[in-house]
């Protein structure tokens, strides 16, 4: 288990994490969300003792990171940044840590083994791809076989597969009982992974709650109807208070008005339906309503960037 | 990639082995020893050593009857120190530049952060690299200088005899291989403090080259009493077989010295490792 609490840490004038609590619970996967700049990294680092907090504490298993004997064996962390010695093999910067903690060499040529690894093992990490630096950072956070697991942008740079494999990942080390911890700016990888979302903005938390609540409780929800009688549909709907969000030749996008409603409306009109689907609101659309406003770098170009990147 | 169908979790419950410290020292050895720069750095020592030993010792050999009387009477007033310094004065570059790398490339390459996780108390990492570092370069250092001093001695034997049976000679060539594991240590202690390779290299080279010889140009006194108390310049007495008359400092006194500045960096750069973010 993870908790921070009041959690402050700034960087000159600018306040990176601001009073900052959350629990991270074992047993599943917690999503930790924000846009660029939010203090995801920020926040991890002051988990992981690498930096100070200018206000509160964070404790793993009830402990301090730098009250822990063999840190390595309780947490296993990968960080935003790259964080081995480039001129240094794959193996031998394993070792390094896995010596480090009384581990025997063979956990090393488990980790490898387990990320796939194998045939660079003995290669500088210098030539690796940011792909294969990512799965070598994962083999340092499993190397002792850690209760918590603190991954940040775990799948940033990976190919289709390999973040397939993450995931899966990430899903059983959370069935075992382990504490899953896992940044991203990527909202729609988070809705197939996270089963819990600790989402911030400007180093705030801006939400703490299961990935389904999130969804439901950040958008309206919407009835995408198909009728070849659109037009008249649509007027039966508005009599009854449904609200006409957009209409496109035949194709509704009805708000305010849940679909059996509608069903039965049409039903009873005699109209003909093609299709009738509740939407539920992408992770993505509930993301950007949310934080909407508390980006740190705000792009110019539209104001609606939710409708174009759903979905 | 089928690798998430096996996730093993055996080995790692053995109960851990060793202690603490034999593991952080085991650790930081790993560490020294399969970067490049270590082996390179290394070898450049073990052939600069003799090289320079052997070139400068021979200049002044095949020209002595040209020299300076004033440089003659020098070098037999010490041959000891005469030929230690001919080899040490350039391949004690590559310590320097070790010491800065064993450090600073952690920040540079950014695997500070996991040697942080791995041992979140700084203090006690910081110390093991230093011990091992140390240890590796005095155990090197003596294996380049003794050799080297054999050859200097036997190319200079017409002109200015020395032994290592002769009074303080034992002691001045051990001290080579000690001078250089401070200096490893001193390179090391700007690396931390400095946390930039480039940056912290050239401090410590242009600190020992120019800056530190420079300061017996300060008129009168004051220039003599900086200069001997300059950590470099007042460490390589210890290759000295006796304190000469010009110099402030003895032998020990003059590396008790260059211990001193290196122990009060080190512990500087120790408080501001606890202190800053990595």
């Amino acid at each position: 288990m993870i908790e921070a609490r009041d959690l402050s840490k700034r960087y000159g004038d600018k306040l990176a994490v601001d009073h900052l609590s959350f629990t991270v619970q074992p047993g599943t996967v917690t999503g930790f969300l924000g846009p660029n700049g939010a203090g995801k990294s920020t926040t991890m680092r002051l988990l992981l003792g690498l930096d100070r907090p200018d206000t509160g504490s964070a404790t793993i298993d009830g402990r301090p990171y730098r009250d822990l004997a063999e840190p390595l064996r309780v947490v296993g962390a990968l960080l935003e940044a790259r964080a081995v010695h480039s001129g240094r093999s794959a193996y031998n910067n394993l070792l390094v840590l896995a010596q480090s903690q009384g581990l025997p060499r063979k956990r090393v040529d488990e980790v490898i083994d387990l990320v796939g690894l194998g045939s660079v093992a003995k290669k500088r990490v210098k030539g690796f791809s940011l792909g294969m630096g990512q799965r070598l950072g994962i083999a340092a956070a499993l190397l002792g076989n850690p209760d918590v697991l603190v991954l940040d942008e775990p799948v940033n740079g990976l190919d289709p597969e390999a973040i397939l494999w993450i995931r899966n990942l990430l899903k059983r080390l959370a069935s075992e009982g382990r504490t899953v911890f896992v940044s991203s700016h990527l909202m729609n990888e988070m809705a197939v992974t996270a089963d819990h979302l600790i989402v911030i903005g400007r180093g705030k938390l801006m939400a703490d709650c299961t990935t389904e609540e999130f969804i439901e409780r950040s958008s309206e929800k919407s009835v995408l109807v198909k009728s070849p009688d659109a037009t008249r549909l649509a007027e039966l709907i508005t009599a009854d208070g449904g609200v006409i969000a957009t209409t496109d030749g035949d194709e509704l996008t009805v708000r305010n008005l849940l679909a059996p409603r509608i069903g039965h409306l049409a039903a009873s009109a005699g109209i003909e339906l093609h299709e009738l689907a509740p939407q539920a609101a992408s992770l993505e659309e509930a993301f950007m309503e949310l934080t909407r406003g508390s980006t740190e770098y705000e792009g110019s170009i539209g104001d609606a960037p939710a409708e174009g990147s759903a979905a | 990639m089928t690798a998430a169908t096996a996730f093993p979790p055996t080995v790692t419950d053995a109960p851990s082995r060793g202690v603490k410290t034999a593991r952080l020292l085991r650790s930081e050895w790993t560490k020294l020893i399969t970067v490049r720069s270590t082996l390179w750095s290394l070898l450049l020592l073990a052939l600069l050593t003799p090289g320079f030993t052997t070139l400068l010792v021979w200049l002044n050999e095949h020209n002595w009857a040209k020299a300076d009387p004033s440089q003659r009477a020098d070098i037999l007033a010490d041959p000891t120190s005469f030929i230690l310094g001919s080899g040490l004065a350039f391949s004690q570059l590559t310590i320097c530049v070790l010491g800065v790398l064993v450090m600073a490339g952690e920040y540079s390459t950014g695997s500070i952060r996991s040697s942080l996780l791995a041992v979140p108390k700084r203090t006690p990492m910081l110390a093991a690299k230093c011990a091992v570092f140390a240890f590796a370069v005095f155990v090197l250092g003596e294996i380049v200088v003794f050799p080297s001093f054999l050859l200097g001695a036997k190319i200079i034997h017409n002109h200015a005899p020395v032994s290592l049976g002769d009074p303080g000679v034992l002691r001045a060539v051990i001290g080579g291989g000690l001078y250089l594991a401070v200096l490893g240590l001193f390179a090391l202690s700007i690396g931390a403090l400095v946390r930039h390779t480039a940056g912290a290299i050239t401090g410590v080279i242009a600190f020992v080259l120019v800056l530190a010889p420079l300061a017996q140009l300060l008129p009168g006194s004051l220039g003599k009493h900086v200069h001997a108390y300059m950590p470099s310049e007042a460490g390589h007495l210890i290759g000295q077989a006796h304190q000469s008359k010009t110099d402030l400092l003895s032998p020990w006194q003059g590396f008790g010295v260059f211990c001193l500045w290196t122990a009060v960096l080190l512990g500087l750069a120790a408080w501001l490792l606890n202190r800053r973010d990595a």
